[in-house]
């Protein structure tokens, strides 16, 4: 789960980091107050999306009065972002930030994730922040410093050191790196989080580390335990249709295609697409229904795939490990008839009861195709999809 | 021979009384798995499936001399259920459960490798050797006992490329589901070892898919390290990047972890490829075995 920008620095202040003085909006009229509360005369106003990219997409801006302020807040609220990070249709703005600017003297980078070829939590750290650091990373990589974390015994001193070293740090600006360190990895493992950004950490003409910016993922497997951080989902950030396949426990995601897929288990789903764009076809979406397919949910994943007007037409690929085939079936007969699903179906069922499974489709009087074998399946849901098979 | 459980296997199962556990060791004992016995806290000394229940593994370890167990419990007690097993002495732990927080996992992996034990999961369908021994999730009907290693990082795909390997008549020593959270017990490279050793294994057949670069720690292992032939399937060409907030996953990826980039890595290590998941059997068929 991602959270906004505002949300995240909330986290960091509650764990003893420093950030600039913010206030968030939500409506025009709020923008008054929470310049007054900021004071100052020159504030920085942020979009609020979970996306990154933001500068470049017209998401920040600077400004020195009160009237142009009120503007860019304007400009933005209830405004879709689209950045290179978005899709074409972008993020709405929802919320705006809105901050008190800092003198900048030196701009950081400071990033911890789960390294899975290591198997720990890794922080990096480079003195090019600010910039897109992929291509830093690309081109330049001796320039990321990287430390990993034991999970037994935490960040370590000497850690602290290597990248505080690494970045040219000293006196002051060394303790404060340290101790910057040891909050963003206590609030890592508390929150159980699988991503923190820092892009930029600043070094201010004051001398002192600032986070000019924050990012945090939230490892979704670990949320049962964090009530407070449910409570700052933002779905209005996510893809409708996404959101809608989670309610019943399906996993969604839409492509570009016009074939519809509904498979279980993820694996076997991602097959599943390569297959159909191996004979020529190109699927429409992602979806994995399960090991518990019955009837409700089939009907449910029917009704997500075909919200996409694109579908021309739908391949249902079963294996049936422990779930039987012939209840798949069943949910199969139910949901079509319950949805009155007007473009062709190709259904393969395999394992589990599956001849069983197919003498129901076959009986049911629907204009079901089955399909004998997986190959067999893709062939036929492209042809039907209008496109010649390869 | 086969790899890691055979009829000698002792099993248990943590979790045994609840829906999850009861179904799936009715299963085990009825394809003839070796179950000896069950955890369930606060249940010890009832019968469940005609088996002794207990409250600790510890207790189920010292009266039944168990060496494998299986994890069914939920998501949230998977990390103590693992720590549990490996302080009891228990040698292979599979666990089946999904969901498991990744921080659990970072700890729980090391303390299991730290007690010389080996994990299997979690997220995953879990081991069989056919005939012999069936511990998790999968069909066992589909199986056939013969002479092709499968490791799969997927649960359904890895039963499509098992049935493909029974339909070609080649049979399969053992089957690994590895499972396809990013802090997995056992790897690739550690079931490739495994298969290599195994004089019943002929042949290994890897179904990996896109995301992290297991697959290419596997490639240079194999290139070096693996006589026997390899054929390997990736799933997710088609898959698109995933969404992401910031940068630091791609940072750390390097550049791999893409469908394109482990099936070259693969190929370079001279691994017999294929790029349809309905053509794995068809591939193994091919390709010359030792």
């Amino acid at each position: 789960m991602n959270l906004h920008e505002f949300q995240s620095k909330a986290l960091f202040k509650d764990y003893g980091l420093t950030v600039p003085d913010n206030q968030v909006v939500s409506q025009l009229d709020q923008v008054d107050s929470a310049l007054k509360k900021l004071g100052g005369d020159r504030w920085v106003i942020k979009a609020q999306v979970h996306a990154g990219g933001r500068g470049k997409a017209g998401g920040v801006k600077i400004v020195d009065n009160k009237k142009d302020a009120r503007e860019a807040v304007s400009n933005m609220l209830g405004q879709r972002l689209v950045t290179i990070q978005t899709d074409a249709q972008g993020q709405p703005i929802d919320q705006v930030l809105i901050e008190k600017p800092c003198d900048i003297k030196r701009e950081l980078y400071l990033g911890a994730v789960i390294d899975r070829a290591q198997q720990r939590i890794v922080f990096m750290a480079s003195t090019e922040g600010g910039v897109e650091i992929e291509k830093v990373a690309d081109k330049n990589p001796e320039k990321i410093l990287k430390v990993s974390i034991n999970p037994l015994t935490g960040i370590q001193p000497f850690q602290a050191r290597q990248l505080a070293f690494g970045l040219g740090l000293k006196d002051d600006q060394f303790k404060q790196l340290a101790y910057l360190l040891n909050c963003l990895a206590k609030l890592f493992i508390e929150k159980d989080l699988s991503l923190i950004e820092v892009n930029p950490l600043v070094v201010t003409k004051a001398g002192d580390l600032l986070c000019l910016d924050a990012k945090i993922n939230i490892d979704d497997n670990a949320l049962y335990r964090h009530k407070d951080l449910q409570a700052l989902r933002d779905i209005t950030q996510e893809d409708p249709r996404e959101v809608k396949a989670g309610e019943w426990d399906l996993s969604y995601v839409s492509l570009e295609g016009n074939i519809g897929c509904m498979v279980n288990g993820a694996g076997l789903a991602m097959a599943t697409m390569d297959l159909i764009k191996l004979h020529g076809g190109n699927p429409a979406n992602f979806l994995d229904v399960g090991g518990t397919a019955d009837k409700e949910r089939v009907a449910e994943a029917f009704k997500i795939i075909l919200s996409d007007k694109n579908v021309k037409a739908v391949l249902v690929n079963i294996f049936g490990g422990i779930v039987r085939c012939d209840m798949i079936a069943e949910g199969i007969v139910g949901a079509v008839a319950e949805v009155g699903i007007e473009v062709p179906v190709v259904v393969r069922l395999e394992g589990n009861h599956a001849d069983e499974g197919l003498a129901i489709l076959d009986k049911s009087g629907l204009k079901l195709t089955t399909a004998k074998g997986l190959d067999q399946a893709a062939k036929d849901v492209v042809t039907a999809a209008g496109l010649k098979s390869k | 021979m086969s790899v890691l459980v055979d009829k000698n296997t002792r099993l248990i199962c943590q979790g045994f009384t609840g829906k999850q556990g009861t179904f799936h060791s009715g299963q085990a004992i009825a394809y003839g798995t070796n179950m000896v016995g069950g955890v369930t806290p606060g249940k010890g000394g009832n019968t469940h499936l005609d088996l002794p229940v207990f409250n600790t593994v510890q207790q189920a370890v010292d009266e039944t001399r168990a060496n494998v167990t299986v994890i069914y419990v939920p998501a949230p007690f998977c990390k103590d259920a693992i720590l549990e097993a490996a302080d009891a002495g228990i040698e292979l732990i599979v666990c089946i459960t999904e969901g498991v927080p990744t921080l659990d996992m970072l700890q729980a992996r090391l303390v299991v490798k730290a007690n010389g034990a080996r994990l299997i999961g979690p997220n995953c369908p879990g081991i069989i050797t056919p005939g012999q021994c069936k511990i998790g999730i999968m069909p066992g009907e589909i199986h056939q006992a013969g002479k092709v290693g499968v490791v799969s990082r997927s649960g359904t795909l890895t039963y499509e490329a098992v049935k493909q390997t029974t339909d070609i008549g080649f049979g399969q020593s053992t089957c690994i589901g590895i499972g396809g959270d990013p802090i997995p017990g056992m790897n690739f490279i550690d079931c490739l070892e495994l298969f290599e050793k195994d004089e019943q294994t002929e042949a290994i057949l890897m179904v990996g898919e896109i995301g992290g670069s297991a697959e290419e720690e596997a490639a240079e292992f194999i290139q070096s390290e693996v006589s026997k032939p390899v054929v390997a399937y990736i799933a997710g060409v088609t898959a698109p990047k995933g969404k992401r907030m910031g940068h630091a996953g791609a940072i750390i990826a390097g550049g791999k972890g893409t469908a394109a980039e482990k099936f070259a890595a693969l190929e370079k290590a001279g691994v017999a490829t294929t790029h349809s998941p309905a053509e794995m059997g068809a591939t193994m068929k091919q390709i010359k075995l030792l």
